[in-house]
């Protein structure tokens, strides 16, 4: 049976073909619109650590300013970084790099590549970074000398408070020539 | 041929052709056409009313609770470490957390009161009558499986009242003769409540349960398609003689209108009162009084009632016979008269037992407040409530690695003070290492500045708000007092 010949047999015993026609619409529509703002909250509900801030970093210590006095080459300190992970409050453990005091300033790199994200070590023999994922090469200060980095190594917020040295540890973002904070 | 008239109605047709090919290669491939009309066309003798609706909206707010589940289960974690901090989270951090948690929760209450006039108007009507005895039974066995979800579903956010209501629901399992301490065990994952029950109850709630539901109610519809609606109860149940009227599109419009109202009053319920989190569930607290869900208080009235060595009578037995006659109604009250006023007796057992129902439930409300001691911890656990609700959200790990005082006491006295501290059992108010709990304050901060005359001062004797807040004179040597004094100070 074709949906015309229902429709004829429908016709007999009930409203007319058109009267159930718009009513068919008339609930197609309400269905989809009713789905659609009940679907709002659901979306927002699963979209929210994707919109909100789920992950805050606070300032974690690298040690104490006499230690790194008399460096002469840059040294991989870990820390301890208090993180936020959604209803979590997490300590990571994470690797920087405090270079030789300029002037009384200490400046901290972090070792993640801004090429693909790889972590790279300091090679002392040579005495330059070289990342081991696809060889892009810096000097001591984080200055890239050659290698697919599209930038040098990427400076980490330091601060020092009653002789201790603080670092804000972040990501950045990967693959471009400007240093860009992740979150 | 350039009449504009003909060729608009031209092309009218030619979309409407297009649509009905485009119709006929999809019923070809899918048989929509059989679809629609076995869904749609199933004939109800004395046509549409609007007391049928009920089983339509019971289904939609099951797809409504399974929908809201689901994305709740985006954010939960079932244990007992995780699971209260998780529903905080959701309640007081994630968008639109609080609104679906609420849709869920006001949903499982709403399922409840339908699934009752579902029943009524089923049983009122005789519309189990006349070869619809399977039908019958898998409503009943969905009216079970549905108050097991509502069940399950009210321990998961680990707070005071969960835990406690699920306490006692538990323990009243272990009066069942010969296997209720084996049951008990078994619900509880052990002797005691904790994180394996967490765990059970959340595989019961979300996996073992709705699978088994969705099979009922699979078999709850097929039943009901093959014995036919029953129709208005001067219909001949068997045989039905009224003119009939299909579902569509009547009925379904009624149905659609009741689910919409039902999606109005539940958003804005979820919307102007969401429903409310307690603080954490802790097990210490001697003075919290359980009240389980409003749909439970009848049963919770008449278990007060039985006591001593009968009391497995009223707590299984009575409950026991009254589910096997419903459930063996069909068989009971054979006879095809379907007129409630021709059915004395079964209506009138009926509505006995409804009576009694509300009756108990409504007693059970009225001793609450007439006993001072239990209205006054209610409206102090409601205010508990209220002040956990107002808290920003507190990680987890926050209180138990970081800023919590460490678990090691050098100091000799303040170690003296700890072990006081727990023989005391301030432990139970004031939580592990002082961290406070729903009865107690938290004993850090500005408590530990005070200073240790003031506090052993307060310690012996309490100031009138303290209490008022179930805080008892402390009765130990002076020489503990000092060590107890010391532990508080040493308290951060």
């Amino acid at each position: 049976m074709t949906g015309a010949d229902h429709a004829r047999v429908n016709s007999r015993d009930e409203p007319s073909v058109t009267r159930r026609s718009f009513l068919g619409a008339l609930l197609g529509f309400g269905t989809v619109v009713m789905g659609a703002a009940l679907s709002i909250p659901l979306i927002r509900f699963a979209l929210h650590p994707l919109v909100a801030k789920t992950t805050e970093i606070g300032w974690s210590d690298v040690g104490k300013m006499d230690e790194f006095a008399s460096l002469t080459a840059p040294a991989k300190r870990l820390i301890k970084v208090e993180q936020r992970d959604a209803w979590r409050r997490i300590i990571s453990e994470k690797a920087v790099y405090v270079l030789p005091p300029k002037g009384g300033t200490v400046r901290i790199l972090s070792p993640i590549c801004p090429h693909l994200g790889c972590s790279i070590p300091w090679n002392e023999a040579k005495q330059e970074f070289i990342c081991p994922c696809h060889v892009a090469v810096f000097v001591m200060d984080g200055a890239k000398i050659s290698g697919p980095a599209p930038r040098p190594m990427d400076d980490l917020e330091s601060k020092v408070e009653n002789g201790m040295l603080k670092v804000r540890y972040q990501y950045f973002r990967q693959l471009i020539s400007t240093k860009e904070p992740l979150s | 041929m350039s009449d504009p008239k003909e060729s608009k109605s031209n092309q009218q047709d030619q979309g409407t052709t297009l649509r009905r090919r485009f119709y006929k290669w999809l019923d070809v491939r899918v048989g929509v056409d059989s679809i629609l009309h076995e869904a749609l066309d199933e004939p109800i003798p004395g046509g549409a009313r609007w007391a049928y609706v009920f089983g339509s909206v019971l289904l939609f707010l099951f797809i409504s609770q399974t929908i809201t589940g689901i994305f709740l289960a985006l954010y939960y974690v079932p244990s007992a470490t995780s699971a209260h901090t998780t529903v905080a989270y959701i309640v007081k951090e994630v968008t639109g957390g609080s609104f679906l948690r609420s849709l869920h929760a006001y949903g499982s209450s709403a399922v409840v009161i339908v699934l009752l006039l579902h029943l009524t108007q089923t049983y009122l009507y005789g519309a189990y009558k006349g070869r619809r005895e399977l039908l019958w039974i898998s409503g009943c066995v969905l009216f079970a499986l549905m108050l097991a979800m509502a069940f399950t579903g009210y321990l998961l956010p680990w707070d005071q009242k969960a835990y406690f209501a699920t306490t006692v629901g538990t323990n009243m399992a272990s009066d069942v003769p010969l296997i209720g301490t084996w049951l008990k065990r078994f619900m509880r994952g052990g002797d005691e409540m904790g994180t394996l029950t967490v765990s059970r109850f959340f595989v019961a709630h979300v996996f073992v349960i709705p699978a088994v539901l969705i099979a009922f109610i699979a078999t709850h519809v097929y039943l009901f398609r093959k014995a036919g609606a029953a129709g208005p109860p001067s219909e001949d149940p068997i045989n039905p003689r009224s003119p009939t009227q299909r579902f569509y599109p009547r009925q379904v419009v009624m149905d659609t209108i009741v689910a919409l109202v039902m999606i109005l009053i539940l958003g804005s319920l979820a919307h102007f009162a969401p429903m409310e989190l307690g603080p954490k569930a802790n097990p210490a607290d001697t003075q919290y009084v359980p009240r389980p869900e409003w749909y439970y208080l009848p049963i919770f009235q008449w278990l007060k009632y039985w006591r001593g060595p009968y009391a497995t009578i009223g707590i299984v037995v009575i409950p026991a016979i009254t589910a096997a006659l419903l459930v063996l109604v069909p068989f009971i009250d054979r006879r095809l008269e379907r007129r409630p006023w021709r059915r004395p007796a079964a209506v009138g057992v009926f509505i006995l037992i409804l009576a009694a129902f509300v009756v108990m439930g409504l007693t059970s409300v009225r001793d609450d407040r007439r006993d001072p001691s239990i209205a006054k911890q209610v409206a102090k656990q409601r205010e508990e409530v209220e002040q956990f609700m107002h808290q920003p959200f507190e990680p987890e790990g926050a209180a138990s690695s970081l800023s919590a005082p460490v678990v090691t006491v050098l100091d000799p006295l303040v170690a003296a003070g700890k072990k006081i501290y727990e023989s005391e059992s301030c432990d139970a108010c004031h939580g592990e290492n002082g961290v406070g709990t729903a009865a107690g304050p938290k004993l850090g901060g500005a408590i530990s500045q005070t200073s240790a005359d003031e506090l052993s001062n307060l310690l012996r004797h309490p100031t009138p708000k303290m209490i008022e807040g179930e805080m008892n004179p402390v009765d130990v040597s002076d020489e503990d007092l000092k060590a107890l004094v010391a532990y508080i100070k040493s308290l951060k």
